[in-house]
């Protein structure tokens, strides 16, 4: 089996897990910039965590034979410091030009606050003002619902993106129909607890036209699986479902979307 | 609609994943039970699991979806400020 991991944070993994990725048919890792668990204090730790992604990481990845690529942003949490915001998105231009650099992510919100809203609009204007994908963050938990449509509201405002160059993850249930039928793609994120599990993620590609879903695992420094994805094809794959399908959702699927950015390589197409 | 989804019998769904929703529940039974053992009332958290559980019950199909948004803060307009980082899980409105 191949496989994508079109969304984990492998600053904060070990080695082991890019070993046990690899074993497991990933083929390619791509990364977007979060929250480190703590809000930094200046765009200078921006700035070297931007050289971690595009500098660092790939070199950490490529021991194991596995192509890295990231998106750049100042993540919704720490966007209620407008200072700090304006400070970061002014470094980003910078960091689009570096070769695994595949658009802005992962924007969006987090509390559904006025502050996250105009961080999120700057985001959205960068992005077409550079002319770049944009992976969106959708809020935790109770705040998911509310915090989707805000944002989905704030893409079409702008007026120029356009929605396939748009991927929302962490949909569920009661975000992921709304999402497709406005045109954009949707992330399923599997997590051991909040976001959906492999078991919800398998029903709910049973339940929409998967053509434009991918999966992650969104692995971090919390409680989270590196191996998600290949867990859940192993859900479809012990319903029935034909390896073709599975390959279709877990590989096909995220290098579709990734390859509408010149600087992604279908790793197939490598080989 | 999907794309194609493999045909199957209820049982053989429930051959699959009938024992990972029976563990489940009798965790769920256990939680329940835990919190009558502690002080003090229920939070806004259990107030929602407990609000919840009645769509379980329900005939239609969604009750994931169902679950979730009655979880939603069902407001429409950007807050002006946060005093958390954290979502607590459940809506602390919901009644």
């Amino acid at each position: 089996m191949r496989y994508i991991e079109p969304h984990g944070h492998m600053v904060s993994r070990t080695t082991d897990d890019y070993q046990a990725m690899a074993l497991a048919g990933c083929a390619a890792i791509c990364e977007p910039a979060f929250w480190a668990g703590f809000d930094r204090k200046s765009a200078d730790g921006f700035y070297d965590y931007f050289c971690q992604l595009t500098q660092i990481e790939p070199k950490r990845a490529a021991k194991y034979g596995l192509p890295h690529y990231s998106w750049l942003c100042i993540n919704p949490k720490e966007s209620e410091d407008m200072a700090l915001a304006a400070d970061v998105l002014a470094l980003i231009p910078e960091f689009l030009k570096a070769p695994t650099v595949l658009g802005i992510g992962e924007i969006g919100l987090n509390k559904n606050t006025r502050n996250e809203m105009k961080v999120l609009e700057q985001h959205i204007g960068l992005a077409v003002q550079y002319d770049q994908m944009i992976l969106v963050h959708t809020p935790h938990l109770e705040d998911k619902r509310k915090g989707t449509r805000l944002i989905m509201d704030a893409l079409k405002a702008n007026g120029v993106v356009k929605p396939e160059r748009v991927i929302i993850d962490h949909v569920e249930e009661h975000t992921i129909h709304e999402v497709l039928d406005q045109g954009f793609w949707a992330g399923i994120t599997l997590y051991p607890e909040s976001k959906s599990t492999p078991v919800r993620a398998v029903d709910m590609i049973e339940s929409v036209s998967a053509q434009r879903v991918w999966l992650n695992s969104a692995c971090d420094w919390g409680h989270s699986d590196p191996l998600s994805v290949p867990k859940a094809a192993q859900e479809m794959r012990r319903r029935g479902h034909s390896a073709a399908a599975i390959d279709r959702l877990v590989y096909g699927n995220p290098v579709k979307f990734l390859s509408q950015s010149p600087r992604f390589k279908d790793p197939a197409a490598q080989a | 609609m999907s794309d194609y989804v493999p045909p199957r019998s209820r049982e053989q769904v429930a051959d699959l994943h009938f024992m990972d929703a029976r563990y489940k529940l009798l965790d769920l039974a256990a939680f329940l039970d835990r919190l009558d053992r502690a002080a003090g009332g229920d939070d806004h958290r259990v107030r929602g699991l407990r609000a919840a559980l009645p769509l379980l019950l329900e005939k239609d199909e969604g009750r994931v979806a169902r679950i979730l948004t009655l979880w939603s803060d069902p407001s429409v307009t950007p807050i002006e400020k946060a005093d958390t980082k954290a979502a607590s899980g459940v809506w602390p409105g919901l009644k």
